[in-house]
Formats: structure tokens, sequence, C-alpha cells
């Protein structure tokens, strides 16, 4: 199997360890990364002052990965979202498409819809198969309870996105259980995390992502797995503000899926970037 | 004035060309709202802050009222969580109808400081970063056994974004936030 990896601004910023963690788990799992030269915003951002740009910034990226011949691979679900978006209003408005590729000509680029975009959870559960990825476990991780947070645009709008249930979210439950731990259920589970307004308003951001906090740890949650580089930064590196916010302390570390697996993979703690976690997690490496 | 004589709306105050612009936008099915309310029940945001309601965004916006819809920083709250439109029962896609709002303030001179920068800089570096930043995230990469983050030719993005009309936009939003201040 082999995608063309589309990085995205916020993993090469500050979550390097995403991609670090997520490089090493697929290289036994027989998946290639072709790196994307060239490869600029996803243009998702962008669309809150101007439609057309955001699309053309979405076909220009998607027509790198088409000069390749290949699926796009993404660990950022903002810009997975975006771009499947994207192709599905392509698919249905020619005179937007041929209004994008009017643009896309001007740099000789063209857009033609033949690759798939796909988050990294998505190409665990569908191309590489959750049987698979329990062969690749020695270290099943049994001691470990896992709170899980799927982050948004994984799963909605789910009449474009196609993939698990919103309401009922099952998959990621599915992925961690497979590394041998248990999940915990909580009452928070499916809601956002707050992360894309604290730019606005960061004290509503924080006050949303408490109360997910509060409930994960009601429900005795060792740990919470994140799959998008936004919502983990919002749990993880802003847990210092949440905690000033409400006095109120809250332990648990947050790990990239793709680090959870890697631990149970064999991995060492470091070759996963474990340690650049901003939330300690001696922890839960102790109770493994 | 009281409370009941604020809420009177006279047909004289009503712009429909506010809603037109809106429609245009991309929110193509406003005009099958029918008020449920489901859309603000399931808003994350609404939960917290009842000044950002999806429902009357939708009404105000339906009816012609952009006052409004665009006091304060309501519009710039949405989180784009898609929680209302996953449940819309008619596929209003209000998450898209305050998008295509956003888009429309900002040709009227309103927006938001933080989408204002972000913008800025990912028209400008084609990016969230620009170069100068770049080599130092990727030093921290090559420390970590990573690949240099893609190189990107800006005199593309800098085409594209010329092309799309969007440097204008910027232009004016700028101007317009300097006569503000």
């Amino acid at each position: 199997m082999k995608y063309a990896y589309f990085p995205g601004c916020v993993i090469s910023q500050r979550e390097n360890p995403f991609e670090l963690s997520a490089r090493k788990v697929i290289s036994k799992l027989g998946i290639e990364l072709v790196d994307l030269e060239g490869a600029s915003c996803c243009g998702f951002l962008l669309g809150a002052i101007d439609h057309l740009s955001s699309t053309v910034m979405a076909a220009r990226n998607l027509a790198l990965a088409e000069e390749k011949g290949l699926d796009m691979l993404t660990l950022c679900p903002a810009c997975s979202g975006h771009f499947i978006r994207v192709k599905t209003e392509l698919q249905k408005d020619p005179k937007l498409l041929s209004e994008v590729n009017k643009v896309l000509g001007e740099v000789n680029r063209r857009y033609k819809g033949s690759s798939e975009v796909k988050h990294i959870t998505r190409v665990l559960t569908d191309d590489v198969g959750v049987e698979k990825l329990k062969e690749t476990v020695t270290n099943p991780l049994k001691q470990l309870k896992v709170a899980p947070h799927w982050g948004c645009h994984v799963v909605k709008p789910s009449e474009e996105i196609l993939f698990d249930s919103p309401e009922n979210t099952k998959l990621l439950n599915t992925l961690i259980e497979s590394t041998g731990a248990e999940t915990v259920n909580y009452l928070e589970k499916n809601t956002c995390c707050g992360a894309p307004i604290m730019g606005v308003d960061e004290k509503l951001a924080i006050r949303i992502v408490r109360e997910k906090l509060k409930s994960m740890a009601e429900n005795s949650a060792d740990l919470i797995v994140t799959v998008c580089p936004f919502c983990h930064i919002h749990y993880d590196l802003f847990r210092g503000r949440i905690e000033e916010q409400y006095s109120e302390n809250y332990e648990m570390p947050v790990l990239h899926y793709t680090q959870l697996l890697g631990l149970a993979q064999g991995f060492d703690p470091d070759e996963l970037g474990l340690y650049e976690n901003r939330v300690p997690v001696d922890d839960i490496l102790e109770k493994m | 004035m009281s409370d009941d004589q604020e809420s009177v709306i006279q047909i004289d105050d009503l712009e429909s060309e506010f809603t037109e612009k809106v429609v245009n936008a991309g929110a193509e099915k406003l005009n099958y709202c029918f008020q449920c309310g489901v859309c603000s029940g399931s808003c994350p945001i609404t939960r917290f802050n009842e000044s950002f309601n999806p429902r009357r965004i939708m009404i105000s916006t339906a009816l012609g009222l952009p006052e409004r819809v665009l006091q304060g920083n309501t519009i710039w709250l949405c989180a784009t969580c898609y929680s209302c439109q996953e449940r819309c029962p008619r596929d209003v896609q209000p998450a898209d109808v305050i998008k295509a709002i956003r888009n429309q303030a900002v040709r009227t001179g309103i927006t938001n400081p933080y989408f204002q920068t972000i913008s800025a800089t990912i028209v400008k570096e084609g990016r969230l970063f620009n170069e100068e930043e770049a080599e130092f995230f990727n030093e921290i990469r090559a420390d970590m056994g990573l690949p240099p983050i893609p190189s990107l030719d800006l005199g593309e993005v800098s085409k594209i974004f010329q092309h799309t009309n969007v440097k204008k936009l910027l232009t004016t939003m700028t101007e317009e936030a300097e006569s503000k201040t």
C-alpha cells in the first residue's frame, strides 16, 4: 500500500510526534508514504473568508497527489475532511470545477478528481484491517483505560465523510481495543473539544474542553487518545490553562493514537516522541 | 423602549439584499429552515454561550436582519464541528450557512482579528507559517529523524491567489480594520 502523505500545517508546526509515531507504526503494516513536494495549507481555514480560494487550494493539493497517481493519506482530520468535501462539491458543481481549473491552469495544474483521500484511521480500519493490525501487537496494553476522542472532522458531516457513525462512534474504540487497552465510555464522548474557537474566545474554548476532561476523569480514564493534532493541542498544550481557569487538576496524559499503537507494537517511548507530549506520560508507562 | 417594542421587526427593517448575498455565497438551503432549534440544541457553543444561537442566526439571515447576525463576534464563534449539519432535519446545513455569512461579512468590512491574521498568513506564505519558521521546524524534525517539510513554490501560491482575488479582499479587509481603530 502506497499513499501520498499530506503533512498539514499543525503537525509540522507543533505536533511532529504524531507524524513520527505514524511513520513508525505504519512501517510495520506494509504502508509506504511518498512525500508530497509542493504541498501547501489544505485551505480549510481560508474558507472563512473566501470559499473559492479555499476550494482552489484544496484542489491544487489534490492535483499534486493525482500527478503521482496516488491516493492521499492525512493525519489531520480537518485537512482530510476539507479535501473530501471539496471533492464532493467539485463532482456536483461543474461550474465551480471549471472555475477552479481555470485558476489552476494559470500555474499549469489541473484537478481531475482521481485520487481518494483518507485519514490515517480510515487507512487502518479499511485498508489495513483490524485483524492485521492486531497481528503487529507484541506488547498488549491490558492495564490501560483509555478515553477516546474522535475529533469532529473524522466523522462529520457523515453524508459526505461516510465513515463510522457520528452519533454512536465505534471505530476509534475498536482501534484502541486492538492494542489490548480498555476503552472507557463517558458522557461527553461525541462532543467537540472547543479548540477551533481558541483564537476567538479562549475562556469559552477552555470551558468546553474542561467539561470533556471532567467527564473522562469521572469515568476513571488513565489517558486520552486523539487522532487530530488540533484536538491534541487543546487537551495537551493548554492543560495548564484549563487547570488555572478552574483550579482543578487533571493528570491524564494525551496520546496520539499512533503513539498508543506504537507502544503496543513494542517501540520505545522515545522512538514515538512520547517525551515531547506536554502532560507527562510517566504514570502510564509505569502502569504498562 | 421596552423589550417587547425592541423585538418588534418593522417590514422596512428587512434587507433582502443581505439574504440574497448569503444565499448566493453558498447558503442555498437557508429557506428550508422551519426553526425547530435542533441546531442550537446540538451546538457545543450555544450550550455555554447563549449569544451564539444558530437557530436565531438562520431566521435573522433568512429575514434579512444583518445587524442581528453580524453584531459582536457572534458569527466567528462557530467551531465548525458540524453537529448542527449532522442533525438538521431540513438539511439547511447551518455550519455552511454560517460560513457563507462570514464570506459575506468580510466583503462589507466586518472581520475578526484571528481569522484576519491566519488568512493573511495563508495567502502570503501558503501555509500557517513562513519560510524562516519552516527552517526552524525542520531543525526539530531533523533531530527526530523526520524528513523536512515539503518545499513550496511561493510564486505559484501568489499567482493562484491573484486569480481568486483574495489578495484584493485581504487588502480591503485590512484597510477597513485600520479605519475602524
